[in-house]
């Protein structure tokens, strides 16, 4: 559903895939006018799609190639903790379960430090196997 | 604390809603005004290609809804106060009913519903062409920064 090489949206967003020092998934989403909602500050639909993002691009890698069940989002809940200001925006995210029907998904963006979040998603998203 | 007030009887709400969707992220996935009452705004995003979550199927990403939603709420919150007040989203949550139909307009309706001294409530729905079939259903919670 979500391969960010591929992806119009993401291509748009100007999202990069990056790893960090664990190897794990990293998207970063550059700043810049086209990503601004109030003045200064980056727009909460933004964080949103990149947190989406991550979220459903650690899903496909955990999935990996041999199982390729058709993602589907249930929903999305977002909490905004600090306003992103206008610099590069990183998000991870975590696979809290990995069902056959459901998968539970937590995703977190920064920018600076990473213990200081500016947005978390919890996400549910159902895997339909044909 | 003195607050200027757009929210004069004579304000073109329209005017003032293409004005804050003709910039920045809100441009960017082409956010237009549709209609308004006390205390909702309708907007709606045109569907464009390029905003599609993948080139084959067409679908749109989820991230221009969210957009969509965060920015009619929002509206919807001056509007049920008469007043322009900054404000950050606490949270929004949205429940994806159903894909919306790849070359379809997508109309987002947000709703302020209740109002505390620091805490404005919201809701709405996002469909394409029929109310009655929501593609997403949002809610979420702003909160008063200068109160």
């Amino acid at each position: 559903m979500m391969n960010i090489a591929e992806s119009p949206y993401a291509l748009k967003m100007g999202f990069r895939a990056e790893r960090d020092d664990e190897d794990r998934l990293v998207i970063a989403m550059p700043s810049g006018e086209d990503k601004v909602g109030r003045p200064g500050f980056i727009h909460g639909g933004a964080l949103a799609g990149l947190l989406e993002t991550i979220a459903y691009a650690t899903l496909s890698e955990a999935l990996g190639l041999e199982d390729r069940p058709s993602i589907k989002p249930i929903n999305v809940t977002v909490s905004y903790m600090r306003g992103a200001t206008e610099s590069t925006t990183f998000a991870r995210a975590t696979i809290e379960r990995l069902g056959r029907r459901v998968a539970n998904i937590e995703a977190v963006a920064w920018q600076d430090d990473p213990a200081k979040p500016v947005a978390m998603a919890q996400l549910n998203v159902m895997l339909a196997r044909s | 604390m003195e607050r200027p007030s757009v929210f004069t009887p004579e304000l073109d709400v329209p005017r003032f809603v293409r004005m804050i969707t003709g910039h920045g992220h809100d441009r960017t996935v082409g956010l237009q005004y549709r209609a308004h009452g006390p205390g909702w705004c309708e907007l709606e995003l045109p569907y464009a290609a390029e905003l599609a979550t993948d080139a084959a199927t067409g679908i749109l990403a989820s991230g221009p809804i969210f957009t969509m939603m965060d920015v009619a709420t929002s509206i919807s919150i001056w509007l049920k106060r008469q007043e322009f007040q900054p404000q950050a989203t606490l949270d929004l949550r949205v429940d994806y009913l159903r894909p919306a139909t790849p070359g379809r307009c997508v109309i987002g309706r947000g709703e302020c519903y209740h109002i505390t001294r620091s805490v404005a409530f919201v809701r709405g729905i996002a469909h394409d062409g029929d109310p009655e079939k929501p593609v997403a259903h949002v809610a979420g919670t702003y909160f008063f920064t200068a109160s």
